[in-house]
């Protein structure tokens, strides 16, 4: 069959490198967006949780009689309840499911309930007497290092140990707890399929992992569970780990009814694990030209009372302890420890954050010493394509445009002075216009792409054709930040079809596409879509001897051969698991092909302080990001600054208060968040150097802009004030004092 | 007791046995879910609604005090097909990311625009400064209603 239909050019709207719009805009503007908080089935009980009032204690002896006789309570289920493996973990499964004989957390959960609301769950959750016996928190890190109390330690040594340079700058560096936030807080849905298993449907980042750790605790076979992903409201490494997923599922089967739970904030706070705060010590020696010579670091993290993925955290702060700096002397020391504060896990920049914070601080400073333009003298070290890692020595193989990172920031224009975005302090008007002195810094960030340290990393994609247009199948999470918008855009690139639909499937229908974390589902999920989109296109190309496949069917020479109506009579499938090019282990110096790919960005901030109130108003942040190829311009940009709000917020305001492992501010009141107010402008240029592994050359955007953040803008405020400022956030009282 | 309002230009009643906030009454009680629960204490905004013409977290208004009122939510906006003009422009500039802050913040900037057809990026940001969004880091939101401002001059 032949038609005249003029051929039409194989590119498709809304392809790869365009702006896209979200496939579920429509939807959350109107309000019609499903959440996990949103969730909603006949006869429907509600879930509570019984929580640890004490940061380490013994628990003597737990009465749910008094929650058991309230009515409409169904369930007060214990440790004793947990008919499979106790406790759960990502990395190491240490952390109980139900505390049963010692909390080591405040919050810790001890027992959960099922009742037929949710505010007489939450009653029967209070009245569940638990007598404990309280024990000496160990809450300071060093302490905890001295008593052994480590979840890991990193050792890198690389280079000539003895190597010295004339310029000498030793300093001593803290970061907070930083808390995600995000602004959907955990939720949750089980629902007992009638036969012993369960179908789970909570907020996650990695819906695979939560099926094995809810299989192993409910003792229960694989194929029993189903864990599907459900409309997430930000995630930002918050739901890596998991909290009420195998809760739900305990309370769903021994109820035998679906049981929905919804934490409120200050549950959130406790339930979800932080920023790892951090205390570094660093001494750089470089030579009088500028050239770094040697860099030593300690770095101490606390991973709080369970292990997460601290151990990850740890060496990816050590790793990147240095920055995209080449030097050929480097020792690293690291301890992640175990104490009674609240467990940290993964946070955008997972470990870059701190490292950089502390690194960058130090580069300025020996600029300052060596009277160097900052910019300069990291562009006289800039680590490039084809160097080593100055830590593990690994050489770099995917692009990485240092150099033209700095060129193009420096030359972004500076604003005047006179464009003020308000003064400090906003409505409460305190500072007045002359008091106000502005600063501006820079700092830039690397870290790695996907997963390390020989961890096999994959992602399966399944696309199939269909009457409507291609659909891709996938387990991997949109938390938010468009994987919906960029599966679909590959999909219709790779497949040459203008309609794409991506669809989540639950764990039962496909392999895992991994975590929704280390910037790496565009280069995963995505390289998993164009794979199965390409080798899809030529089988359908080959069985219909063709030379172009569109939206109208299959054509050979320029004419329509098989109208798509036909084409689709059968089915086309094609699943695809896609690695990333193989990494090891580091061997007992830290050293070797340990990371997959590396992104980076340099940051400036502009900021306008009163020294004298200690209040600052951040006024622009400018950036330049290694982005390889962005696949949606709007998204990549989105990214880009809603990283930099949180690096801000780090910088300026946000922190975990903790007194002998309490949180002190586990609300939004007194956990402050930057809003509207508090944004600054941003302008972002995107360095496009293609060449890395990712779909179309694409790198990993989200975490980038989160690492050097913080650090530029505290640079600017001590550009403005002088100060050392070596903790973050900068309080008032840091400025003013 | 029951309660009987308008609830988005519709009669609306519900149960109310225990004091419970406007929110929750909507969430759970009439399963009118668009607007969402962050923090309920009045800091985030995502629960955002229209009580009687005036902009309201409803996370802080007592179910019971709604009783003959009229309340506008996010699923009240506009017809079923189209997006009204504050959704439009969030759309098209990629405002929204998770969308969790969402409606909180199509209906304050609804009830702003249809005060101030063409506000100023003060106003604006004004107008906001009481919804959080952990996503975007705001520009996408900004620009979208400085766009939609321009086009209303
Ligand atoms: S939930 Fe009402 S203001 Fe946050
Ligand atoms: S889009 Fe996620 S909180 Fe605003």
């Amino acid at each position: 069959m032949t038609a005249r239909t003029e051929k039409r050019s194989s590119r498709v709207d809304e392809g790869i490198g365009e702006s896209a719009p979200r496939p579920d805009g429509i939807a959350k503007l109107k309000g019609e967006f499903e959440y996990a908080q949103d969730q909603w089935v006949e006869g429907m009980l509600w879930g509570a949780t019984t929580r640890s009032p004490h940061p380490h204690a013994r628990v003597l002896s737990i009465d749910v009689a008094p929650a058991l006789a309230i009515g409409g309570v169904h369930a007060v289920l214990t440790a004793d309840d947990v008919p499979g493996r106790a406790s759960f973990g990502l990395e190491h499964s240490d952390q109980p499911v139900l505390a049963g004989e010692r909390v080591n957390f405040w919050g810790e959960p001890v027992a959960v309930v099922a009742a037929e609301d949710d505010a007489t769950a939450r009653r029967a959750a209070a009245a569940v007497v638990v007598e404990y016996e309280r024990l000496e928190p160990l809450t300071d890190p060093e302490d905890a290092d001295s008593q052994g109390e480590v979840f890991r330690r990193v050792r890198i040594r690389r280079g000539d140990q003895s190597a010295s340079g004339s310029v000498v700058i030793e300093g001593f560096y803290e970061v907070g707890m930083q808390d995600q936030a995000p602004l959907g807080t955990e939720a949750g849905l089980a629902v007992p399929d009638g036969h012993g298993g369960v179908d789970l449907y909570a907020t996650s980042q990695f819906v695979h992992a939560d099926h094995e750790q809810v299989v192993a605790s409910l003792g229960l076979r694989p194929d029993q569970v189903r864990a599907h992903p459900a409309g997430i409201g930000g995630a930002f490494g918050a739901r890596e780990d998991v909290n009420l997923h195998i809760h739900l599922c305990l309370l769903a089967l021994h109820t035998g009814q679906p049981v929905k739970m919804v934490y409120h904030r200050s549950e959130s706070f406790t339930g979800h694990v932080h920023r790892h705060p951090a205390r570094m010590w660093y001494r750089h020696e470089a030579d009088e030209e500028g050239n770094l010579v040697r860099v030593r670091a300690k770095i101490s993290i606390d991973g709080g009372a369970y292990a997460s993925t601290t151990a990850a955290v740890l060496a990816n702060a050590c790793y990147f302890a240095v920055g995209p700096y080449n030097c050929e002397s480097v020792s690293v020391d690291g301890v992640g420890t175990r104490t009674n504060n609240p467990p940290c896990g993964a946070m955008r920049g997972f470990g870059a954050v701190q490292a950089c914070f502390a690194h960058e601080a130090q580069m300025d400073r020996l600029a300052d010493v060596l009277g160097m333009d900052p910019l300069e003298l990291r562009r006289k070290n800039a680590l490039e394509s084809g160097d080593p890692m100055p830590t593990t020595g690994q050489v770099i193989e995917t692009p990485l445009p240092t150099v033209e990172v700095i060129d193009s920031l420096a030359a972004m224009p500076i604003p005047e002075e006179s464009e003020r975005a308000g003064l400090p302090g906003g409505s409460g008007l305190t500072t007045e216009e002359h008091h106000v002195v502005r600063g501006i810094g820079y700092a830039m960030g690397i870290k790695n792409l996907g997963f390390s340290e020989g961890f096999d990393d994959f992602a399966q994609a399944r696309v199939l054709l269909t009457p409507g247009g291609a659909i891709v199948e996938t387990a991997a999470i949109e938390v938010g930040q468009g994987l919906v918008t960029v599966l679909a855009q590959i999909a219709r690139s790779a497949m040459g079809v203008s309609r794409a639909e991506v669809r989540h499937v639950d764990t039962s229908r496909i392999d895992s596409a991994g975590s929704t974390s280390a910037s790496r589902q565009t280069q995963m999920s995505g390289g998993a879509t164009l794979q199965a989109s390409s080798r899809l296109r030529a089988r359908i190309l080959e069985h219909f001897a063709g030379d172009d496949l569109n939206d109208d069917g299959v054509w050979r020479d320029g004419e329509l051969v098989v109208p798509m109506s036909r084409v689709t009579d059968e089915k086309w499938e094609e699943t695809v698991t896609f690695r990333h090019p193989p990494t090891s282990p580091p061997d007992d110096d830290g050293q070797g092909v340990v990371h997959a790919d590396f992104a980076l960005a340099a940051h400036r901030a502009v900021v306008d302080v009163d020294p004298e109130l200690g209040l600052v108003t951040v006024v622009r942040v400018d950036t330049a990001q290694d982005v390889g190829k962005a696949l949606n311009p709007q998204s990549v940009i989105g990214q880009i600054e809603g990283g930099i709000m949180q690096g801000v917020g780090l910088a300026v305001m946000e922190e975990l208060i903790l007194e002998d492992g309490v949180i002190r501010n586990p609300n939004f009141t007194d956990y402050l968040l930057p809003t509207i107010l508090d944004a600054p402008d941003v302008e972002a240029l995107l360095i496009e150097q293609e060449g890395s592994w990712g779909p179309f050359g694409a790198k990993g955007v989200g975490e980038p802009p989160t690492i050097s953040s913080t650090a530029a803008v505290v640079a600017a405020i001590r550009d403005a004030t002088g100060r050392a400022l070596t903790r973050v956030p900068v309080r008032p009282q840091d400025i003013a004092l | 007791m029951m309660v009987s309002f308008t609830l988005n230009g519709s009669p609306a009643t519900g149960r109310v046995e225990r004091p419970v906030s406007l929110l929750d009454f909507l969430r759970d009680e009439l399963e009118v879910t668009g607007s969402k629960s962050a923090c309920e204490q009045g800091e985030c905004g995502s629960c955002s609604v229209i009580l009687d013409g005036v902009v309201v977290c409803s996370c802080l208004v007592m179910a019971a005090d709604v009783e003959g009122s009229s309340v506008t939510t996010v699923e009240g906006l506009e017809s079923e097909e189209t997006l009204n003009a504050v959704q439009r422009a969030m759309h098209e500039t990629g405002a929204v990311q998770c969308g969790f802050c969402t409606p909180g913040i199509v209906v304050a900037a609804t009830d702003l625009f249809s005060h101030n057809p063409s506000p100023t990026t003060v106003e604006i940001k004004e107008a906001l400064a009481g919804n959080i969004c952990r996503c975007t880091g705001y520009g996408a939101i900004i620009r979208a209603f400085e766009t939609l401002a321009e086009e209303s001059a």
